[in-house]
């Protein structure tokens, strides 16, 4: 009520979003945990590439890296079930191509699991793939429900009741399960979760775009556009779209988290990624150990994951007090 | 009254029939016949035509006047020939110069020569072709298609069969629902009461110690995994201290764990919409009223803020609803409680894509009724809904 006043002239406008944002202690630290995971998921895409496809250094013709297993898929069947922190050496192997590996030592961290894997080594693998899953998803339905519901809110009409009718029959497909279905029908591995979770969730982007879209339509700013003879499109993705951008921020830092939390769901049920250390597998694989004591799988991988989504569910909060001016005195 | 219900009932139709059409395109345009999956790899043409043709899988997807079988193979000689012979109907064979018919009871043959329109009739078959470069067969009528079939199979309340257990899958979803529901109603109505009561007192004093703790738990609440929720639940309480069964649908008491560990897993988020919603009723100008007329904050709270509430409160809830009925996926799979949530899993598992595919259009369906019902609720309960618009 007072912000739409206040922020006529700049003198008053007091500090901007970004420093109110991180003036919060809680919300720095969020950042800053984010920050780690963006690195980890980062150098996960790196260890991937190296292994897997051999690693290019831009600009230049040096290709570096090596097609053999990676290193958190080594199997070290010697020892299994090591808790963390133990320090072992591994015996002398030699490679398929009879090439000598030297004894070595190992330092387990976060223990290892029924395969003699690393722990630690996964669960960053572990966060590349959600890092993969939240932005892929987030590419895919946030561009989607943007579009529809800038449509839909500016031009009204027709326009707007099809939109509106889109988003009433997609939102009432029962979630989970219609994810799941897309994502069989996509076929197993990334992919299809991508499409799954992406096709379904765009619908809660649509409305709250569609929603401020429609309280912009009439405001002054508008109306001057239009009378300098700015075609509607220019109007709505110049000069609407840049005053709601910050539901797009809002609504990602929303899906994101949403995004892993169903990855790991689909990925424990089997659909999913194949072959790569997902967090959804690893803790599949590491429930039925638990029984037996095994409990530094479970634990780390549910802490990656808790961690991952209440920085984000905070962040989110926190962008909803900054940039929601209705919601600012809760 | 009435009008406001005609005109709720004239808007689901769109909805509803947006609804059939996306499951359509999602299952039969998309995902096609599942005749490999059915038979096997290795399932020779004839028996994918005859799934095909026995499931209506080859018919057009909307309309058509014609659909194209796969009968034809490469023969030996590098020439097209008929992999199987095509019963009674009407055929399209462009391109064909001799067509053989045969009348298997009497041994009767007839040798048909650059005709590409051809009539089998009854008791009749096609035996063999040369020169075609495709078969076409005419559709009974224009609209004779696949989606009239599906559209067809939902009113005679036919989805098919399971491949699983080899029942009708409205059988099997019969079945599961009461498992189901007595797992989901319990769950929604705790959540609901814990979740509304906990909104309440937070509202009450905003910004104050039990706020703000409640507030901070329910965001720690909901960024638990779901799965790690079940998994601690069952390692905690039913094999640490084993207070619960963890498996199996015998008696009220297998419930408990689920119940709990089902409140538990959605009272985080409940909560923090419950108190956004009653904190949006608490700066109303109805409230600043209440309050300056000398009226107590309980009775503020407990019966002008609460009733106003209620309207968020309840649309959130039926919003629930729905999936009382298709049930927790994975609280049903790993409490083995035979509802429709693990029969879901285990078709998922299966790749039973006719149960799959029930429980998808049964649970959009459900959810249209539940929000037309819901409407009418509200129309009934507060006059500004039904005259608004």
């Amino acid at each position: 009520m007072k912000t739409a006043s206040t922020s006529e002239s700049t003198a008053l406008r007091g500090p901007s979003a970004w420093q109110r944002l991180w003036s919060d202690r809680m919300t720095r630290f969020c950042i800053v945990v984010i920050l780690v995971y963006t690195l980890a998921a980062l150098y996960g895409e790196c260890v991937y590439q190296y292994y897997n496809h051999g690693f290019k250094i831009p600009f230049t013709e040096i290709t570096l890296g090596s097609l053999q297993t990676p290193p958190y898929n080594e199997l070290h069947m010697e020892s299994r079930y090591v808790p963390p922190l133990t320090t072992v050496t591994f015996p002398e192997t030699s490679t398929a191509q009879g090439e000598l590996i030297p004894a070595r030592k190992h330092c387990y961290l976060l223990g290892s699991d029924n395969l003699g894997r690393d722990v630690l080594q996964r669960l960053v693998q572990g966060a590349r793939i959600a890092f993969h899953v939240g932005i892929m998803t987030s590419l895919i339905a946030i561009p989607l429900g943007v579009l529809l519901g800038c449509l839909g809110g500016y031009f009204g009409g027709k326009t707007d009741s099809a939109v509106v009718w889109l988003c009433a029959t997609v939102s009432a497909m029962p979630g989970l399960l219609f994810i799941l279905a897309i994502a069989m029908i996509a076929g197993k591995g990334l992919f299809g979760i991508y499409l799954g979770i992406g096709l379904t969730t765009w619908v809660s982007v649509c409305r709250n775009i569609r929603a401020e879209v429609i309280k912009h339509r009439d405001r002054p700013y508008v109306h001057a556009a239009r009378v300098l003879g700015y075609s509607p499109l220019r109007i709505l993705f110049r000069h609407i779209l840049p005053n709601v951008m910050h539901i797009v921020l809002i609504s990602f830092s929303i899906r994101f988290p949403a995004s892993v939390a169903t990855e790991v769901f689909m990925s424990f049920l089997g659909i999913g990624v194949q072959g790569e250390p997902s967090w959804g597998i690893m803790i599949n694989n590491a429930r039925a150990r638990l029984w037996q004591g095994i409990w530094w799988e479970l634990t780390f991988v549910s802490l990656a994951i808790f961690l991952l989504v209440f920085i984000f569910n905070r962040l989110a909060d926190a962008l909803r007090d900054v940039f929601d001016p209705a919601l600012r005195n809760r | 009254m009435w009008r406001y219900i005609c005109k709720r009932l004239l808007e689901m139709i769109p909805t509803t029939f947006g609804v059939l059409v996306l499951s359509f395109i999602l299952f039969y345009v998309v995902g096609g016949s599942p005749a490999q999956t059915v038979l096997g790899q290795h399932a020779s043409q004839q028996a994918i035509a005859a799934f095909d043709a026995a499931n209506g899988y080859d018919l057009p997807l909307f309309f058509g006047s014609q659909y194209s079988i796969d009968a034809l193979r490469k023969g030996a000689t590098g020439e097209t020939e008929l992999a199987f012979s095509l019963q009674e109907g009407d055929y399209l064979l462009p391109g064909a110069t001799l067509v053989t018919m045969l009348h298997p009871d009497s041994g009767e043959l007839k040798r048909l020569t650059n005709q590409t329109e051809i009539n089998v009739p009854a008791g009749w078959q096609i035996t063999a072709i040369t020169g075609a470069t495709e078969v076409l067969r005419k559709t009974r009528h224009f609209f004779d298609s696949q989606f009239l079939r599906y559209l067809k199979g939902l009113v005679q309340l036919d989805l098919g069969i399971s491949l699983e257990t080899k029942q009708p899958v409205t059988q099997v979803l019969a079945q599961g629902l009461l498992p189901t529901l007595s797992l989901s109603v319990p769950i929604l109505f705790f959540g609901a009461v814990l979740g509304v009561t906990l909104g309440l007192l937070c509202a009450a004093r905003q910004g104050g110690l039990l706020d703000r703790g409640v507030l901070a738990v329910s965001t720690l609440l909901m960024s638990i995994n779901y799965v790690v929720w079940i998994l601690m639940g069952q390692y905690l309480l039913g094999f640490r201290w084993p207070l619960f069964p963890i498996w199996g649908y015998e008696s009220a008491f297998y419930l408990i764990l689920p119940v709990l560990i089902g409140v538990a897993g959605s009272l985080g988020p409940d909560v923090r919409f419950y108190r956004a919603a009653i904190l949006d009723e608490v700066y109303k100008p109805y409230v600043r009223t209440a309050v300056s007329k000398g009226v107590s904050p309980a009775r503020v709270l407990f019966i002008h803020v609460l009733r106003n509430a209620l309207i968020p409160v309840v649309t959130y809830i039926s919003l629930s609803i729905p999936y009382l009925f298709t049930g927790s996926l994975l609280l049903e799979s790993f409490f083995g409680i035979p509802g429709l949530g693990s029969i879901s899993i285990n078709a998922i598992n299966s790749a039973d894509m006719s149960v799959v595919r029930a429980v998808v259009i049964f649970g959009a369906l459900i959810y249209q009724c539940v929000n037309l019902l819901t409407d009418i609720t509200y129309g009934w309960l507060d006059p500004r809904v039904r005259f608004a618009s």
